[in-house]
């Protein structure tokens, strides 16, 4: 047996058929369970509103800051459950979301964005320069903007801002919600690889939420596909992007590459008004 | 020309004093990003408490002390009861909350230590400086001195401590963004009270300052006032910003109603008095017309 699947048999992060309700009535998850195993990179799909980031949230626990609940289920880390930890306890176990939309603190600059990531570590000064150095090094084009104003960066540099804070947190599995979002291709791409270098070098996990499903399986080990709160699919990544109806729904393609929405079968759209 | 730097120097003495109100409003808008109108209210438990403990027959330095343990008390009561709850609520909500928390106090504080006016003794006296009387022939009272002395301790540092430590980060961070605070391990609760007990301590020093010089009576809340038009000025966000709009704020209301009325009486004829009431008003409303982020506030960041 490769050490490939040994490590996939040893799930890290595991969630359990969670159910999430939304101020006590709005049912977003109906019961979703999935695992990232260590060191590697897993990524959730699905349309808007599928559930992708409450997931996420459910797992980091921000989830009580929006009025939501985890009803069902449970989540494990490392065998243990960690539903009930403060994202601070969670954070310093190891595991950190990066949360959509970039969130940079606009009034820090980079660096101070940076330092404001290892709050929950009581280290020196030297190790948290070292700390920096090695954000840095992922991210040379943090080290050139260091002392400007996160809020007047650009979209990419934020996104990297995000990461990057979240790194100098030392996390051993780093929730990602969306990185791509609002982002021209080329960023995204230097994203995702960066996210990939992590991975390699840094034998850091990753649970990916994304919508760009295309760039998405090309990046990730395995892959989940959510639709109303519920899984639909899952499995390895290239497994994904074999198959029929992913690429019908979720990548536009088909048989003959890209289609037309005008030749879709009449069943298959959506009744229309006055037609 | 010595009268002109005497009333000069009174009225920037002074302003320090507004501005160690206007202090706390900083901390809390900086950390929270919230206005607390509650602030003069604090400023006068504060003060009701130093007091209080004096009449219960504790000497001053205890007194303090057991005033400050009162308001750390209740900034972790605050966070607890009021602001736990309202995590990622509009800044409108928890502004709200503040007035609510303001109302609270003013019966509370009464409540506790008596409502009758009376005075504070610091054992310093209010007393011209005789060396600046003797060579210059002008009147700076010494508790005036020592008052600014005491703010720009403080003010020194509050700044220090925000600009170059892990928590004073952090509490600049919970300001900009709640959420991703959070979300980077930031405990919001531990954040929350200790800027609370912080603006505590700050309205203990004020409260002090203020008493003692007018009296702890329950128009200490009103200090609060006198702190808006200084923090328009100096931006609601910054803590240099304070002083410095502290120190315009009251040299220029002394000198305007030293300066101005002769003028007026010239021009329309009659008496004019009370310039310094209005005045501060007025120069914060013509700088929200021009700067409406005030010298040193941080600039809302819009991206297009």
């Amino acid at each position: 047996m490769s050490e490939a699947t040994a490590l996939a048999s040893s799930p890290h992060l595991c969630v359990n058929n969670v159910e999430v309700i939304y101020d006590h009535v709005i049912l977003v998850l109906k019961g979703v369970s999935l695992n990232v195993p260590k060191g590697r990179i897993v990524a959730l799909l699905g349309a808007n509103g599928a559930g992708k980031s409450t997931t996420l949230k459910a797992i980091s626990n921000l989830l009580h800051a929006e009025r939501g609940d985890v009803t069902k289920g449970s989540v494990e880390y490392k065998g243990e459950r960690v539903d009930q930890l403060s994202p601070n306890e969670l954070v310093r176990r190891g595991v950190i979301q990066v949360m959509e939309g970039r969130h940079c603190f606009g009034h820090l600059t980079i660096e101070e964005n940076l330092l404001t990531g290892a709050y929950t570590r009581s280290i020196s000064r030297a190790e948290l320069k070292e700390d920096l150095e090695r954000v840095y090094h992922y991210f040379p084009r943090l080290k050139t903007r260091r002392s400007s104003q996160a809020g007047y960066t650009s979209g990419g540099e934020q996104q990297m801002c995000a990461i990057g804070r979240a790194l100098m947190a030392r996390p051993e599995t780093i929730l990602l919600d969306e990185p791509s979002m609002g982002l021209a291709p080329q960023i995204v791409e230097e994203v995702f690889e960066i996210v990939r270098d992590l991975n390699s070098r840094e034998q850091i996990s990753f649970l990916l939420a994304e919508q760009n499903t295309m760039v998405a399986l090309r990046y990730a080990d395995f892959g989940y596909i959510l639709e109303n709160g519920r899984v639909v699919m899952e499995g390895e990544a290239a497994e994904l992007a074999a198959n029929e109806d992913v690429k019908e729904f979720y990548l536009g393609l088909s048989g003959a590459g890209r289609k037309s929405f005008r030749e879709v079968k009449h069943y298959r759209r959506r009744k229309r008004w006055l037609s | 020309m010595n009268f002109f730097f005497e009333v000069l120097i009174g009225g920037l003495l002074s302003g320090v004093m507004y501005a160690l109100v206007a202090l706390g409003f900083v901390m809390i808008y900086k950390a929270s990003g919230v206005f607390n109108f509650a602030q003069g209210a604090m400023v006068y438990l504060a003060a009701l408490a130093v007091v209080g403990c004096m009449e219960m027959g504790a000497p001053l330095w205890l007194a303090v002390i057991l005033a400050f343990a009162i308001m750390t008390l209740f900034g972790i009561a605050t966070e607890k009861f009021v602001l736990r709850k309202l995590v990622n609520q509009p800044p409108i909500a928890l502004f709200m909350a503040t007035i609510g928390l303001a109302f609270f106090i003013e019966g509370l504080a009464p409540l506790l230590f008596g409502s009758q006016p009376r005075a504070l003794d610091l054992g310093i006296v209010d007393e011209p400086i005789a060396w600046v009387l003797d060579n210059w022939n002008m009147v700076i009272s010494k508790f005036d001195l020592v008052a600014a002395a005491v703010a720009s301790l403080l003010v020194a540092t509050l700044a220090l401590f925000f600009q170059y430590t892990r928590v004073g980060r952090a509490l600049r961070a919970v300001a900009d963004d709640h959420q991703a605070a959070l979300s980077i391990g930031i405990p919001l609760q531990h954040i929350w009270a200790i800027v609370w007990g912080v603006a505590g301590f700050v309205a203990l020093v004020a409260g002090m300052m203020w008493g003692a010089r007018n009296g702890v009576q329950f128009a200490l809340t009103f200090t609060a006032l006198k702190a808006l038009p200084v923090l328009i000025l100096g931006g609601f966000t910054s803590v240099p910003g304070a002083i410095v709009g502290g120190l315009i704020i009251g040299a220029s209301e002394k000198l305007a109603e030293i300066y101005i009325p002769p003028v007026l009486q010239d021009l329309f004829g009659g008496s004019f008095g009370g310039i310094e009431g209005w005045f501060p008003y007025v120069l914060a409303l013509l700088f929200l017309l021009v700067r409406p982020e005030g010298l040193f506030g941080e600039k809302h960041i819009d991206r297009v």
